[in-house]
């Protein structure tokens, strides 16, 4: 669930009291897509043994970026432009985490 | 009703120093702080007493305005340790202009210092973890630099080579600057043979880890022209900020410097073509494409071929960081405060091997976060007044 404005029809993510750029203070929780693009993308080299993971941003095609990883690929196998949809699997820490994996067919 | 053009060459930079640029061992943070506003403050021909404004951070220490009153047993009329990351003291020369301009004070004394390198032996981040990021531990600051170095290359086809020849141009600077940290050949090749931290940022796009401080001593024209060196005028300077994380960014490969670097020109009257010296906060190599760009010295998605041209290198039509830069001279957490140290030196004259013969104009430009805060300031010498 991410916000939304109904006054201005923005999305709004992440989660505030006052939405960004209009102000707006009526935002409700409405389910997205859970599909997206693949805006920029980059690999957090590490020392082995730890494995290189994606960090990437995904513009969902709500509008609102975010930061995430994409998975089910090699991490530098990730391009910009590549179409992806949302997972929600558990973090490093005690929460869960919204994670991407290619489309089918994409 | 003033305009900001009315502080054009209200003040004027009189004097400038740094201190353990590299390593500095067994000294705090405030020590070396201390030690280069002591050397400003003697370089000025000026007493600690006659400071009556501190502008200061410390890697450490959020009440440093405090810490630095008191360590230099001072009483100042105002102090103020406002944190916009590395571009904070290029903020702090802007409010010290204000200050300086209304008679709130006399002589305002910027100052940084850092022990990171031998201290912490690594960055030092002022930054709260972000709920939004933190669960994906991005390598930061270099993985936001890099995710905006892919954006430019999808966009712009800028290349890992045209990224490697600022680290190069950085190089060629540093081996003319005896205080450099990082001297001795560097090539493209040996670029992209350092290891990659965050794709497509190496080894070797990103900033130095070291140790280092930096002062510079502002006051107002009419004072500065009877002090010991030749005074340089703040003839511009302004600062924006669009975002803290990199992912609420509008365009990755656009920021907040067009507008902070357009505002300093306008109030300077001063367009890029005007610029004899630019010194560019390059924490990574992107940096600098980007600022070159943003502030208007070659079209947007053109930096890339611009700095692989040799335009910002030794013989270049545009000299930058010839102090050798972050890259090369030295990084300790924040740079910003050593972009305006160059540019007072080059426009007085004492840079040595890499002076730039006759120059009049200066732009020192600094970021902090991650591009998330954009400082940019246009000094001269007298003639440009």
């Amino acid at each position: 669930m991410i916000q939304k404005s109904p006054s201005t029809g923005e999305w709004v993510f992440y989660p505030r009291m006052v939405a960004p750029r209009t102000g707006a203070t009526d935002m409700e929780w409405v389910e997205p897509s859970g599909r997206g693009t693949v805006y920029a993308t980059t690999v957090k080299r590490s020392k082995p043994p730890a494995a290189d993971v994606n960090i990437a941003i995904v513009e969902l095609d709500e509008g609102p970026r975010l930061m995430t990883h994409v998975q089910g690929l090699a991490p530098d196998a990730v391009r910009i432009g590549m179409r992806v949809k949302a997972l929600i699997v558990d973090g490093p820490d005690d929460g869960r985490i919204v994670v991407f994996e290619p489309e089918a067919g994409a | 009703m003033t305009s900001s053009t009315d502080l054009r060459g209200k003040t004027a930079f009189v004097g400038a120093a740094t201190f353990g640029c590299g390593e500095a061992p067994g000294y705090t943070s405030m020590e070396l702080a201390a030690e280069a506003g002591r050397l400003a403050v003697e370089d000025a021909g000026l007493s600690m007493s006659d400071i009556d404004g501190l502008f200061i951070c410390l890697p450490n220490d959020f009440l440093s305005g405090l810490s630095i009153a008191e360590y230099y047993g001072i009483h100042p009329k105002m102090t103020n340790n406002s944190r916009t990351g590395g571009s904070a003291f290029l903020g702090h020369a802007e409010w010290a202009a204000l200050a300086l301009e209304a008679g709130l004070i006399d002589h305002a004394l910027i100052l940084y210092g850092s022990n990171q390198r031998t201290g912490a032996g690594k960055l030092v981040s002022a930054q709260a973890p972000s709920p939004f990021e933190f669960p994906y531990r991005p390598n930061n600051p270099v993985a936001s630099y890099a995710l905006a170095a892919s954006r430019h290359m999808h966009l712009y086809g800028t290349t890992p080579e045209q990224l490697a020849a600022v680290a190069v141009s950085a190089r060629q600077w540093a081996n003319r600057n005896p205080e450099a940290f990082r001297q001795g050949p560097l090539t493209v090749e040996d670029v992209l043979a350092t290891r990659l931290v965050a794709d497509p940022l190496r080894v070797a796009d990103c900033c130095l880890v070291t140790d280092g401080a930096a002062a510079v001593v502002l006051t107002r024209a009419d004072r500065a022209k009877d002090l010991k060196k030749t005074p340089i005028s703040l003839l511009g300077a302004a600062s924006a900020t669009w975002h803290s994380e990199i992912a609420q960014l509008e365009d990755l490969t656009v920021t907040a410097a067009r507008e902070s670097g357009a505002r300093a020109f306008a109030q300077a009257g001063l367009t890029p073509a005007d610029v004899d010296v630019a010194n560019l906060y390059d924490a990574f190599t992107i940096n600098t494409i980007l600022f070159l760009e943003d502030l208007g010295f070659c079209p947007k998605g053109e930096g890339g071929r611009f700095v692989a041209s040799g335009a910002i290198a030794p013989g270049g039509s545009l000299p930058v960081n010839t102090n050798g830069g972050g890259l090369s001279f030295c990084h300790p957490g924040m740079y910003g405060l050593f972009t305006l140290v160059e540019s007072i030196r080059q426009l007085r004259g004492e840079a040595g091997e890499r002076q730039i013969a006759g120059a009049t104009t200066a732009l020192a430009h600094a970021n902090g976060g991650t591009l998330s805060s954009q400082s940019t300031c246009l000094l001269g010498t007298p003639a440009t007044v």
